[in-house]
């Protein structure tokens, strides 16, 4: 049996139901839409350059398409094209590609901004990379390059060997200009690209007065290492594969791994045995595990300010999970193991200490998160730093597509691996973690609550694992050497990340690799929230706010 | 090391005690180092002042908390328990550059980054060191081929130690820092290697289509670096 049939494409009666939800949006749409298109997610409605946001409001305020979860931005031979990926924070198997074709002699398209706060940085990323351009934009400028850039890299006709000027100049204080003496003085402070407690190479300038925040914008592009070109050059088979390991790369691999196999196993219909998916699940949730105890090392780090006990505790307990998905797929970050159609080997030999040092740090657990309560958060200095700061209502998270640990930290009940199921997840006993504080002590405390609930899945899964026969250990299921799915088909799945909802959009062209391969990075849009918890707020604490976000700036930047 | 050539010297056997019997015999584990043996029973050494320098050089680094990419988390596990680099002295992570010896470059450097990360170098104080971590330090490693990608951090600083792998595990990195302090302690130094970006006002850049065009954007006395990818490996 495959789990995959539950998937809308793949089953006809969800097929026609599908269908049917593209009449109804086109109704509700009526002259507005110019066309259509069937992508394997969801119904495509194509609507003119200039009537975007027209379109784009009622979808959102009249069908509940209140999630702009990415935007793909492509050039073809006579056109280029937007595509906003809409689905519903309530239901997420509801979902609606909104086509936007514009001419190659004038990429002009409007902007989505006033409807979903975050197509700013989506569109900016689109214009940066591909050149459309969006008109009504609050600040076209280029995101993941640098200023000087010449031409469009994901463009069709880009010369990769042109020389290239990149600046070292000093930022200015936007705030100066339109202030005068007796208004106060505003300070610059570039906080990174070189800081510690920017978890990477993010710059954040910052404008204050005194110690408040009263102007900030994340600059980002510090890591952006082609990895859509990247993919575009792979095939599908096996070279994409190693590439999602380096997205996320704070041991969330698998998880980044699930995306890309989602996708293109969907694409390609490729079913994956039962057995595969539960060593997948265990594999994921490990990684989750990993992942969330670096956010937690390192959100001590940045609230209390040194390398002590928590962050060697949250290291400590990293390393015993990284020993055992080193014993699964044979590295400690950069796993590689997934294959399209199942994963490339077996649990190790002996079984029985495999699943034995599994139980040993699912038995400790307990013990170790009691400890960082103890530790962290009912210490009251972490209190006073963390409760109603960096307050992100769940409206505004809505608008700026926040997922994962940061949405459900706002009160929004939304988790893909219950809502848009996959893998192995709606057979097992588990809950989706919500917490309604909305500020980094709640984020804060999804996180930890989240390790529990990893646990109780990887429990389930070794159980599993262990009683299952032993012939019927099937890790893989037939995949064709050369994969080359048809042409001009087009996919938009997501799976639930260690940092929020991970999409992967292909669209193929008929040979063995990708057309076009868009990844739609949860701390991307994570990010962007970071001005609005931020502005008017103290400094420190938004040095606590970006800590509770916990970005990855290898995948903010891909 | 010898103590017979100098005057001073405390007569030996006038302080033979239990500790000193024990210590010399090796019946105490505490007290059988090399250093003790080298020291004999005379509290001096001699040495050559460099030489000494070196060794301390090396004995005892400040590394720049510096973290890029993939790499540095696994360089966090080096600094943290179970690997600890604190061990071989060199463990002690400093925020900033102008306190740091050793500069470990731990991922992928990209277009805007690079003038950022030569800024970073340039206010370490000599004498400095780099160590190259990563498949992305030596060529770009698995992003090699992408349009923004610098083809290895020589293309920027120089590098004394490169450590392979992507990720290479915290084993290596120590293995790789042991090296380094190897090195500085024989008193090696890095070889100068010709690096094509530089950062340099961009009123002296050759004038081409490029700097034509973006004349109007950035001022004569402005620092750039220009990428001329053509001619990168």
């Amino acid at each position: 049996m495959s789990l995959e049939e539950q998937q809308p494409d793949d089953d006809p009666a969800e097929l026609e139901a599908a269908v049917s939800r593209g009449d109804e949006l086109a109704e509700l749409l009526g002259d507005l839409v110019i066309g259509r298109e069937e992508h394997m997610n969801a119904p495509g409605l194509v609507v003119r350059p200039d009537e975007v946001q027209e379109a784009l409001f009622k979808l959102r305020d009249e069908a509940g398409f209140d999630h702009l979860s990415c935007l793909t931005a492509q050039e073809y031979e006579d056109r280029y094209e937007s595509i906003y990926h809409l689905t519903s924070f309530d239901d997420r198997t509801d979902e609606v590609s909104v086509v936007v074709p514009t001419s190659k002699d004038n990429p002009v398209s409007q902007s989505a901004e006033p409807v979903y706060r975050t197509a700013d940085w989506h569109e900016r990323e689109a214009y940066d990379l591909v050149g459309i351009q969006y008109e009504g934009h609050p600040d076209l400028r280029r995101i993941l390059l640098p200023e000087t850039w010449q031409g469009h890299p994901l463009g069709l006709d880009y010369d990769q060997e042109r020389p290239q000027i990149a600046t070292l100049r000093e930022h200015a204080n936007p705030l100066e200009k339109d202030q005068r003496a007796e208004q106060g003085n505003t300070m610059y402070v570039n906080i990174g690209p070189h800081h510690p407690a920017t978890h990477g190479v993010l710059h954040v300038e910052t404008v204050v007065d005194g110690e408040q925040v009263v102007d900030l914008n994340p600059d980002i592009g510090y890591l952006h290492r082609c990895e859509e070109q990247m993919c575009q050059q792979g095939t599908y088979r096996h070279q994409i594969m190693p590439y999602p390991d380096r997205w996320d790369y704070i041991s969330a691999g698998l998880l980044n791994e699930w995306a890309y196999a989602r996708a293109a196993e969907d694409l390609a219909d490729i079913d994956v045995p039962e057995y595969a998916q539960i060593i997948r699940t265990l594999g994921a949730e490990l990684c989750r595990i990993a992942s969330h105890m670096i956010a937690l090392g390192t959100f001590a780090l940045d609230v209390y300010g040194d390398f002590t006990a928590i962050f060697m505790y949250a290291m400590r307990d990293r390393e015993i999970v990284q020993n055992i998905l080193e014993d699964l797929t044979g590295q400690r970050m950069m796993f590689n193991y997934f294959r399209l159609g199942g994963v490339v080997w077996d649990l190790p030999e002996p079984r029985e200490e495999f699943f034995e040092k599994i139980r040993d740090f699912l038995d400790g657990l307990p013990e170790a998160l009691e400890e960082y309560h103890d530790m962290i958060t009912s210490n009251e200095i972490l209190q006073a730093r963390t409760v109603g700061t960096g307050v992100l209502p769940p409206e505004v998270a809505k608008s700026y597509g926040a997922t994962g640990p940061v949405a459900r930290g706002s009160g929004i009940d939304y988790d893909l691996r219950r809502d848009d199921s996959y893998g192995y997840y709606d057979e097992l006993d588990w809950d989706v973690v919500v917490e309604d504080g909305c500020d980094n002590f709640s984020r804060l405390l999804v996180r930890m609550r989240e390790v529990e609930e990893s646990a109780k899945i990887i429990q389930q899964c070794v159980d599993l694992l262990e009683d299952w026969p032993e012939d019927e250990r099937n890790i893989q299921s037939n995949v064709p050497r050369t994969l080359k799915p048809d042409e001009d088909t087009e996919i938009y799945r997501a799976v639930e990340g260690a940092k929020g909802e991970l999409g992967i959009y292909i669209r193929a062209d008929g040979t063995d690799k990708p057309a076009r391969f868009k990844i739609r990075s949860p701390c991307f849009s994570n990010l962007q929230t970071l001005p609005e918890m931020s502005e008017g707020e103290y400094i420190p604490d938004m040095i606590a706010s970006l800590g509770s976000l916990d970005i990855v700036l290898g995948e903010v930047d891909r | 090391m010898s103590s017979e050539q100098k005057p001073f010297v405390t007569d030996d056997t006038q302080v033979q005690t239990e500790t000193r019997d024990a210590r010399m015999a090796g019946a105490d584990d505490r007290f059988n180092s090399k250093l003790r043996e080298a020291f004999g029973s005379s509290p001096f050494i001699l040495t050559k002042f460099d030489k000494f320098m070196n060794w301390v050089r090396g004995s005892s680094m400040f590394m720049l908390q510096f973290g890029i990419a993939c790499c540095s988390i696994e360089m966090m596990h080096t600094y943290a328990i179970k690997h600890d680099l604190d061990r071989f002295a060199a463990g002690v992570p400093r925020a900033s550059p102008r306190q740091a010896d050793v500069i470990i470059v731990p991922g992928t450097i990209v277009s805007k980054f690079a003038p950022r990360m030569k800024r970073v170098y340039d206010q370490m104080p000599e004498p400095k060191f780099v160590v190259g971590m990563g498949s992305c330090t030596i060529s770009g490693g698995p992003f090699q081929e992408g349009y923004n990608v610098i083809k290895g951090a020589e293309e920027v600083i120089p590098v004394d130690i490169h450590i392979p792998g992507c990720p290479p595990r915290p084993e290596a990195l120590i293995y790789g820092i042991a090296k380094l302090q190897e090195r500085i302690a024989n008193g090696e130094s890095s070889p100068v290697t010709v690096k094509p970006y530089e950062l340099e006002q961009f009123g002296d850049l050759e004038r081409d289509e490029i700097v034509d065009k973006l004349a109007a954007q950035i001022d004569e006395d402005d620092l750039v670096m220009r990428y001329n990818w053509a001619d990168s490996p």
